[in-house]
């Protein structure tokens, strides 16, 4: 089932014969890379190239990351509810129960 | 102080970069995928940009006051210094990429030599300009593989560029007197001393992409004097048109 659906996108999105690859930049030293959009490219060098010129090209950051989009899992609409659902009345999940010590901000 | 020699020689440079930029800018919306229309228009305007830092420098060098805009919107074919190959028409995708490989990758011998000038604007320049060769050697390098590397019809188009352009590249490594007396002086470079690394660099891509360099008796030349093909004049009646009619036109 969930296979079908994927050709399915597949199908209706007939814009490139390239793969499709998902750009994370790193926007400075230290921190984490974030997902920042898109490229299509025939292979991982050309992806960097193409990630390059779409999304670095104004000083964003330091470092990429490319990945093939159809390497990544994600959760479906229907997962929404046993993933998601903050579970808001088992109020020990939250770090609610202490106290600030003084000097300290939020 | 007026220095005719640093002024010709800036020109040179100068000319190149934004004869060749208005070249490959003419793929704006037109590149066969959306990421390589934008890589595209980036190489283009790393090159304008380039040129537009030379010409400035070059006015500076003449004195008499003309900047960067006058340089190269008011200047007449015979006064255009670039060398043949940038002005050829950009061709199908395969040729502009040849091109931009065989270009790049002088560009890139070249601004690393000139790095050391004793022109320390000029060598500041190359410093810049070698950056940005860097990524537009590896970016037409990349695809002179796989043009040439590729289908049997992406390989004959790639033959047929290397074949059609071999015979402007010759035109990089002649030098002159400006050129030696400015060499003498540490501030250019001789260009007959580039033609060894360069072709190193582009044999070992070419090899690799399966493509071979045509036998060529004679090579091409007039640009560096202002002896242009006849594609020059189509480009620059565009690129100036807006500066001829509206003399002093701002946004």
């Amino acid at each position: 089932m969930k296979n079908d659906q994927t050709s399915d996108v597949r199908r209706s999105t007939p814009d490139s014969q390239w793969p499709l690859w998902e750009v994370f930049m790193q926007p400075g030293s230290g921190e984490a890379h974030q997902h920042v959009g898109s490229v299509h490219a025939a292979d991982a060098e050309q992806a960097l190239q193409n990630a390059r010129d779409v999304y670095a090209r104004r000083g964003e950051g330091i470092n990429i990351w490319v990945v093939p989009s159809d390497s990544i899992t994600a959760s479906t609409p229907e997962d929404m509810g046993p993933f998601f659902d903050p579970g808001n009345d088992k109020a020990y999940r939250h770090p609610q129960f202490y106290k600030v010590p003084r000097g300290v901000r939020l | 102080m007026s220095q005719p020699d640093v002024f010709e020689y800036l020109l040179r440079l100068a000319d190149d970069r934004l004869v060749l930029g208005h070249r490959v800018s003419e793929w704006c919306g037109h590149a066969p995928i959306l990421e390589e229309d934008i890589a595209l228009a980036n190489i283009a305007l790393d090159l304008i940009g380039q040129a537009n830092l030379l010409l400035t420098a070059a006015g500076a060098a003449e004195g008499k006051g003309r900047d960067a805009d006058a340089l190269a919107f008011l200047r007449d074919e015979l006064d255009y210094r670039n060398a043949l190959i940038v002005e050829l028409p950009k061709g199908d995708f395969g040729f502009t990429l040849t091109r931009q490989f065989l270009f790049s990758a002088h560009a890139l011998v070249l601004t690393d030599a000139l790095r050391s000038s004793k022109n320390t604007e000029l060598g500041g320049l190359a410093d810049k300009m070698h950056k940005e060769s860097r990524y537009h050697v590896r970016h037409s390098g990349d695809w002179m593989l796989r043009i040439g590397d590729g289908t049997e019809e992406s390989h004959q188009r790639a033959q047929a560029a290397v074949n059609e352009l071999w015979r402007y590249t010759g035109e990089l490594f002649m030098a002159d007197d400006i050129e030696r007396r400015l060499a003498a002086q540490g501030i250019a470079v001789d260009s007959s001393k580039l033609e060894t690394p360069w072709r190193a660099q582009v044999d070992d891509v070419l090899k690799r992409a399966g493509l071979t360099v045509p036998s060529v008796a004679w090579m091409q030349r007039g640009g560096r004097q202002g002896r242009h093909t006849e594609h020059l004049g189509h480009l620059l009646a565009e690129m100036q048109t807006l500066q001829r009619q509206h003399p002093g036109a701002s946004w």
